[in-house]
C-alpha cells in the first residue's frame, strides 16, 4: 500500500491544480490528521477555483470521500467553485448521491444542556402524569372486572389456565426454598434471644404467628414480583413494541379484558394457595431448628404451634397475599402498557413493574397491618 | 471481467428433516446484482441465512472468492463476513441507539478513527442514503421507509464488497422503492460492490437485476437461471412465466428505458 499524497500546483491566477496520488483508504488515513491539510489547503485557495485531478489515485474509500466532502465544503466557505471532473468516475457519482438529498431544514437536533431546576420541575411532572395514568388504569381494570362479573368480558380462557400454570405450579420449588429457609432463619433469630430466658419453647409462637400473619404472604409476594410481575411488563411490552396490541383494539379487544385480566386472575386465584403452601414450608423450617438444636420434641413444638396461630391468623395471610396479588399484576401490566418502542423500554418496564410492585406490597402490607391492629384482629 | 464472488455449490438445505431447498448451484460474480426470486416459503430468506452465515448447510458447500466459507475456522469466517454487508428485512436497526450510534458500532470496533472521524463518516453514510442531519434519532421516531435506508447506511459502514438485500423495497410505496432501487444500483456503480438481493419485486427486479436465480417451493431446488429478462423471454417453465408476468403471461414488459 503506498501512502497518500497529494500535491498543489497554482495554475494560473485564480486557479488551483489538486491531485491526489497513492491509496486513501481506510488503513491509511485512519491515523492522518486531515485537518492540518485542510486548514493549508483552505488558505491557500484564495484562488476563485479548485481543479481536482484523480489520474493517480490508487485505492480509495469511505475516508477519501469525507475528506473530499470536507473539502468541498471549505470550498463554498470560500465561494471558490470546484471542478470534479477529474476524478474517477465512482467518486464522481458518489459526491453527486451524497449530496443529491440536502438536509431537511430543522431536522438535526441541537443538544440542549439541562438545568437540575427544570429537571426537578420535569420529574415531578412526570410524576403527576404517573399518577394520571395509574388513576386511569386502576379505572378501567375495575370497569374490566365488572364486565368479566358480568360474564361480557372478552378473554380466552386458554390464557387464564396459561397463566395459572405459569405463575402457580411453575413458581412452587423456588417458593418451597425461600420459605424453609425463612423458618429456619425466623426460628434461629428468635431462638437465641428467648433462649436467654429460658423460654426456647415459644419459638413455635414466633415462627407460626410470624410466618401466618406476615412472612409467608409477603414473600410469596416479593417472589411473584420478581417472577410474574417482571414477566407480564415484559410480555405486553413486547407485544406493544410489535403493535400487537393496536391490532388486539381494532379487533374489538380491550387490551384490559384480553391482557390485564386474565393475570391479574390468576394472581387472585393461586397466590392465596401459594402463601398458605408457604406458611406451612415455614413452619416446618423452624420446627427443624427447633428439635435439631434446641431440643424441643416434636410433639411439643406442633401443640404449641397449634395453641399459638388461630384460623384469623391464616385468613389474615391469605387476604393480604391475594391482594398483593392484585398489586403486582396491576403493576406489572401497567408498566408493559407504558413501555416505549424499543428493546431497552422493554427492560426498563420489567425493571420498574418489580420495584413498582415491591413499593406498592409494602405500603399495602403496613396499611392493612395498621387497620388489623386498631380493630384488634 | 468476471471473477467469482461467491460460489454455491451442491447447497442443500433443511431444518432438521424438513427439507427447504437441495442442491443449488449458482455463481455472483463481481458487479452483478443478483436475484433470488421465488414464491414466499420457498427459502429465499433461509438461502440468505446460510450465506450470511447465521445457518449452517445440511450439504454441498458456498465459497467466498477462492475460500469455502463452512469449511474455515472462526477466524476466517470473521475477516469474510468484515466484507460483507447485511440490510434485514426490517432494517434491524438497534431500537435503543440513535442512527449515529447504529452506524458508528462497527466503526467504533473495527477501525482505529477517532471519534471525530467516525462522526463524519456517519454523517457521510447518512447523507449517501438521504437521510443527512437524522444523526440523533432513535430509530422509533423515524417511517419505515427512513428506517430502512439507515440500515443501508449501517450496512456500508465498513465498506463492504458485498452488500446483501433482504426485501429491500417492502413495505416501501413505488416511488421511495424506486429511489432504493435506484441507491443500490447507484453504489454499486460507484463503489464497485456485487450486491446480493432476496426479493419478490418484479420492477426491481426487471430494472437493475443483472443476474438471478429462481426458487421453487414445489421441488424444493431452482428451476431456473439467469439474467431477468433473459429468463422471462427464454424459459419454458409455465411457473417461471406466471410469477414474472404476474399470472398474465400476456402482458408487455415494459421497455428497459423505460425503467432505468
Amino acid at each position: 500500500m503506498t501512502p497518500p499524497t497529494w500535491l498543489a500546483t497554482p495554475n494560473g491566477e485564480n486557479c488551483l491544480n489538486l491531485s491526489f496520488s497513492g491509496d486513501w483508504c481506510l488503513e491509511s488515513i485512519a491515523l492522518m490528521d486531515l485537518s492540518a491539510l485542510l486548514a493549508e489547503l483552505n488558505e491557500r485557495s484564495g484562488a476563485q477555483s479548485v481543479v481536482l485531478d484523480g489520474r493517480e489515485l490508487g485505492r480509495w474509500d469511505s475516508a477519501f470521500m469525507t475528506f473530499l466532502l470536507d473539502f468541498k465544503q471549505g470550498c463554498a466557505a470560500h465561494h471558490a467553485t470546484l471542478d470534479i471532473s477529474g476524478m474517477p468516475s465512482g467518486v464522481r457519482s458518489l459526491l453527486d448521491l451524497a449530496s443529491a438529498v440536502p438536509e431537511r431544514e430543522g431536522a438535526r437536533r441541537t443538544a440542549s444542556r439541562s438545568v437540575w431546576l427544570a429537571e426537578v420541575g420535569e420529574t415531578a411532572r412526570k410524576l403527576w402524569a404517573d399518577g394520571l395514568f395509574l388513576t386511569r388504569f386502576l379505572g378501567e381494570t375495575t370497569l374490566a372486572g365488572f364486565a368479566l362479573i358480568v360474564g361480557k368480558a372478552r378473554y380466552r380462557r386458554v390464557d387464564l389456565w396459561l397463566q395459572i400454570q405459569e405463575c402457580g405450579p411453575s413458581a412452587v420449588p423456588i417458593v418451597t426454598l425461600i420459605s424453609l429457609l425463612v423458618g429456619l432463619i425466623l426460628a434461629f433469630v428468635g431462638a437465641v434471644q428467648l433462649a436467654m430466658f429460658g423460654a426456647q419453647l415459644y419459638i413455635a409462637d414466633l415462627v407460626a404467628l410470624g410466618m401466618t400473619r406476615e412472612m409467608g404472604a409477603l414473600m410469596t409476594a416479593i417472589i411473584m414480583a420478581g417472577r410474574s410481575g417482571a414477566a407480564f411488563a415484559a410480555q405486553i411490552g413486547t407485544m406493544n413494541v410489535n403493535m400487537e396490541i393496536s391490532a388486539l383494539r381494532v379487533m374489538g379487544f380491550a387490551p384490559m379484558e384480553f391482557l390485564v385480566l386474565p393475570r391479574m386472575l390468576a394472581l387472585i386465584l393461586v397466590m392465596p394457595f401459594l402463601c398458605l403452601y408457604s406458611d406451612l414450608l415455614g413452619i416446618i423450617g423452624g420446627g427443624l431448628v427447633s428439635v435439631a438444636f434446641f431440643d424441643i420434641p416434636v410433639t411439643q413444638f406442633m401443640h404449641r404451634t397449634a395453641e399459638s396461630v388461630h384460623l384469623t391468623d391464616f385468613f389474615i395471610g391469605v387476604f393480604k397475599c391475594a391482594l398483593f396479588g392484585v398489586l403486582i399484576a396491576l403493576a406489572g401490566c401497567m408498566r408493559g402498557l407504558q413501555c416505549g418502542r424499543s428493546a431497552s423500554a422493554v427492560g426498563d418496564a420489567a425493571t420498574s413493574a418489580v420495584v413498582t410492585s415491591i413499593v406498592f406490597i409494602v405500603v399495602a402490607d403496613s396499611i392493612v397491618t395498621l387497620v388489623c391492629d386498631r380493630l384488634g384482629i | 471481467m468476471t471473477e467469482a464472488v461467491i460460489t454455491v455449490e451442491n447447497l442443500t438445505m433443511a431444518y432438521g428433516d424438513f427439507l427447504i431447498q437441495r442442491d443449488l448451484n449458482f455463481t455472483v460474480n463481481r458487479g452483478d446484482i443478483f436475484v433470488v426470486m421465488g414464491g414466499s416459503g420457498c427459502g429465499k430468506s433461509t438461502l440468505l441465512m446460510h450465506l450470511i452465515g447465521l445457518q449452517t448447510p445440511a450439504k454441498g458447500s458456498i465459497f467466498y472468492g477462492e475460500q469455502d466459507f463452512w469449511r474455515a475456522n472462526a477466524r476466517q469466517r470473521e475477516q469474510i463476513m468484515r466484507r460483507v454487508g447485511v440490510l434485514f428485512q426490517s432494517g434491524a436497526l438497534l431500537s435503543s441507539m440513535t442512527l449515529a450510534e447504529n452506524i458508528a458500532l462497527p466503526l467504533m470496533e473495527f477501525t482505529l478513527l477517532t471519534s471525530r472521524q467516525i462522526a463524519k463518516m456517519v454523517s457521510y453514510k447518512l447523507a449517501l442514503v438521504g437521510l443527512a442531519g437524522f444523526e440523533d434519532y432513535y430509530p422509533s421516531e423515524i417511517s419505515g421507509g427512513m428506517q430502512k435506508r439507515a440500515g443501508l447506511a449501517r450496512a456500508m459502514a465498513l465498506d463492504p464488497e458485498i452488500l446483501y438485500f433482504d426485501e429491500p423495497s417492502a413495505g416501501l410505496d413505488p416511488i421511495s422503492a424506486k429511489l432504493l432501487d435506484d441507491l443500490i444500483k447507484g453504489l454499486r456503480d460507484s463503489l464497485g460492490a456485487t450486491v446480493v438481493m432476496v426479493t419478490h419485486e418484479l420492477a426491481s427486479i426487471f430494472a437493475i437485476g443483472t443476474n438471478s436465480i429462481f426458487l421453487d417451493p414445489e421441488t424444493k431446488t431452482a428451476i431456473a437461471a439467469g439474467p431477468p429478462r433473459q429468463m422471462l423471454a427464454e424459459s419454458s417453465d409455465e411457473r417461471v412465466i406466471r410469477f414474472l408476468t404476474r399470472d398474465n403471461p400476456k402482458a408487455e414488459l415494459p421497455p428497459l428505458e423505460a425503467i432505468s
